[in-house]
């Protein structure tokens, strides 16, 4: 009876204290040890823009197996890009990679990335999914119609820990939308206009290097951007390192 | 002793990596561009941690005046403090379009384990050449760069040539290939990112006695790269 209760007791204990501790040593009934945490991995992906005057959208990083991609040169841009590529917006994008079986994880950016600009995002994800780990990344410059940059499956997978590297990303034609440089169509601060719109009237509905904008200093009447708007490559440095 | 030790540490890494990237190479120059012309490059090997720039951040001053008027000295002043490996003016002057330029370089018994080059292009306001800080290869064999063209964001591509080549002054110090014009009224106030970025090119114009800019548009744009640099590991 008395070994009853100091069991009771001794379990009570254990609950009370479960929060605080891994284990409780009760000879009589020990629970089953937890299981070890799994061994994770976290990388620092920072973006820093390169461009006189082209902000870029909330940046979209995405880990990934072989088997997922965010464009193809010469394919059409899947509509989530085209969201991106025209109205800065990652969200469809995010979603459509999460949803991808080759995608391990993802992460945006909190805010638009200005000139001289930089910011970082951390992804998570298990040690276990390290073998032949990708990044992709990607952003809208927003003045621009739909011009995008980042970086295409960097492989990351055998970096260690503390290892770092750098990549340049080159601007893209998303191919969705004219290049008119017109105000009303030009999301960012440029324009002030319209950002995605489902229509596609690009000369071509594929995605290609971008030939850069021209520019009303440039002698395009009808474009709403100066010279201070051009680009040349690369727009962006894309900088990993691996944390844990 | 925390810090004593991370000093010890730091002593003794430095140490073997001046015996493990001690490397003897050339390091060859190519001016990539149709119409520009490059003021004496600045080749140098500097210890790990250590830069002549950084995109996105402020230009320092000793690069503004490499950058507005070709002037290395310094960089050359701060590289000499780091006790960098250096060559000035491998092509004895000015480097002019589609030529190339040598020099050879030997970091044995130094911690110099980054590659630097930079020069200014002409003519433009602040535009210059910049290999920033690449690993020396050891394993002997020849590695190819690609360069492109920074603006230091330090003056406002105005694209008048008015002589100015000193910090602070404004247009462009001169055109070594004589094909400006006259008479433009100015390209360009202050650049929208005032820090080190990528240049967006020169606009030019097509009127050499008016317009907006004194540069031609058909000869003096560019595209990166700009430079190749190739160094051979011997």
């Amino acid at each position: 009876m008395t070994l009853q209760i100091e069991k009771r007791l001794a379990a009570v204990f254990c609950i009370t204290t479960a929060l605080g501790l891994a284990a409780c040593d009760n000879d009589n009934d020990r629970p089953p040890p937890p299981p070890p945490p799994p061994a994770m991995a976290s990388f620092d992906v920072s973006v820093t823009n390169l461009t006189n005057a082209q902000p870029l959208s909330p940046v979209a990083v995405i880990a990934h197996q072989d088997g997922f991609a965010v464009f193809a040169i010469g394919a059409p841009a899947s509509a989530a890009l085209e969201e991106l590529a025209e109205g800065g917006d990652n969200s469809a994008l995010l979603a459509a990679a999460d949803a991808d079986g080759a995608v391990v994880t993802s992460g945006s950016g909190m805010a638009p990335v200005g000139p001289a600009g930089s910011e970082t995002v951390t992804i998570e994800l298990l040690e276990s999914d390290l073998p032949d780990l990708r990044v992709s990344v990607s952003s809208m410059l927003v003045n621009t119609n739909d011009a995008i940059t980042g970086a295409n499956s960097v492989t990351v997978g055998d970096m260690a820990v503390g290892d770092s590297l750098s990549v340049y990303g080159t601007a893209y034609d998303a191919g969705t939308e004219a290049n008119t440089e017109a105000a009303i169509h030009i999301p960012g601060p440029a324009g002030g206009g319209e950002g995605f719109n489902a229509a596609r009237d690009d000369r071509a509905d594929q995605v290609s290097m971008h030939g850069g904008v021209v520019s009303q200093d440039d002698g395009l009447a009808t474009s709403d951007l100066s010279g201070q708007h051009r680009f040349d490559n690369p727009v962006v440095r894309i900088s990993i390192s691996r944390t844990d | 002793m925390k810090t004593i030790l991370k000093v010890a540490l730091l002593v003794t890494s430095l140490s073997a990596m001046s015996i493990t990237n001690a490397a003897d190479f050339n390091v060859k120059i190519t001016n990539l561009t149709n119409g520009i012309w490059y003021t004496p490059f600045l080749v140098a090997a500097h210890p790990d941690g250590t830069s002549l720039f950084e995109a996105g951040q402020p230009a320092s001053a000793n690069l503004q005046a490499m950058a507005e008027g070709g002037d290395i000295s310094g960089l050359v002043a701060d590289l000499q403090g780091l006790g960098a490996t250096i060559a000035e003016n491998p092509a004895n002057g000015m480097l002019p379009p589609a030529m190339s330029a040598d020099v050879d370089l030997n970091t044995d018994g130094t911690t110099n384990v980054l590659l630097s080059i930079v020069a200014m292009l002409l003519p433009t306001n602040d535009a210059f050449a910049g290999l920033n800080s690449v690993n020396i290869p050891t394993e002997p064999g020849t590695y190819v760069f690609d360069v492109p063209a920074y603006d230091a964001g330090t003056e406002a591509n105005d694209e008048l040539v008015t002589g100015g080549g000193a910090p602070g002054a404004a247009g462009i110090p001169g055109d070594p290939g004589g094909l400006t014009g006259t008479g433009g009224t100015g390209a360009a106030a202050a650049d929208a990112n005032m820090n080190v970025h990528i240049h967006r090119n020169t606009l030019g114009d097509t009127d050499a006695n008016a317009g907006i800019s004194d540069l031609d548009s058909t000869v003096h744009r560019w595209l990166n790269p700009v430079v190749r640099v190739v160094v051979t590991v011997r």
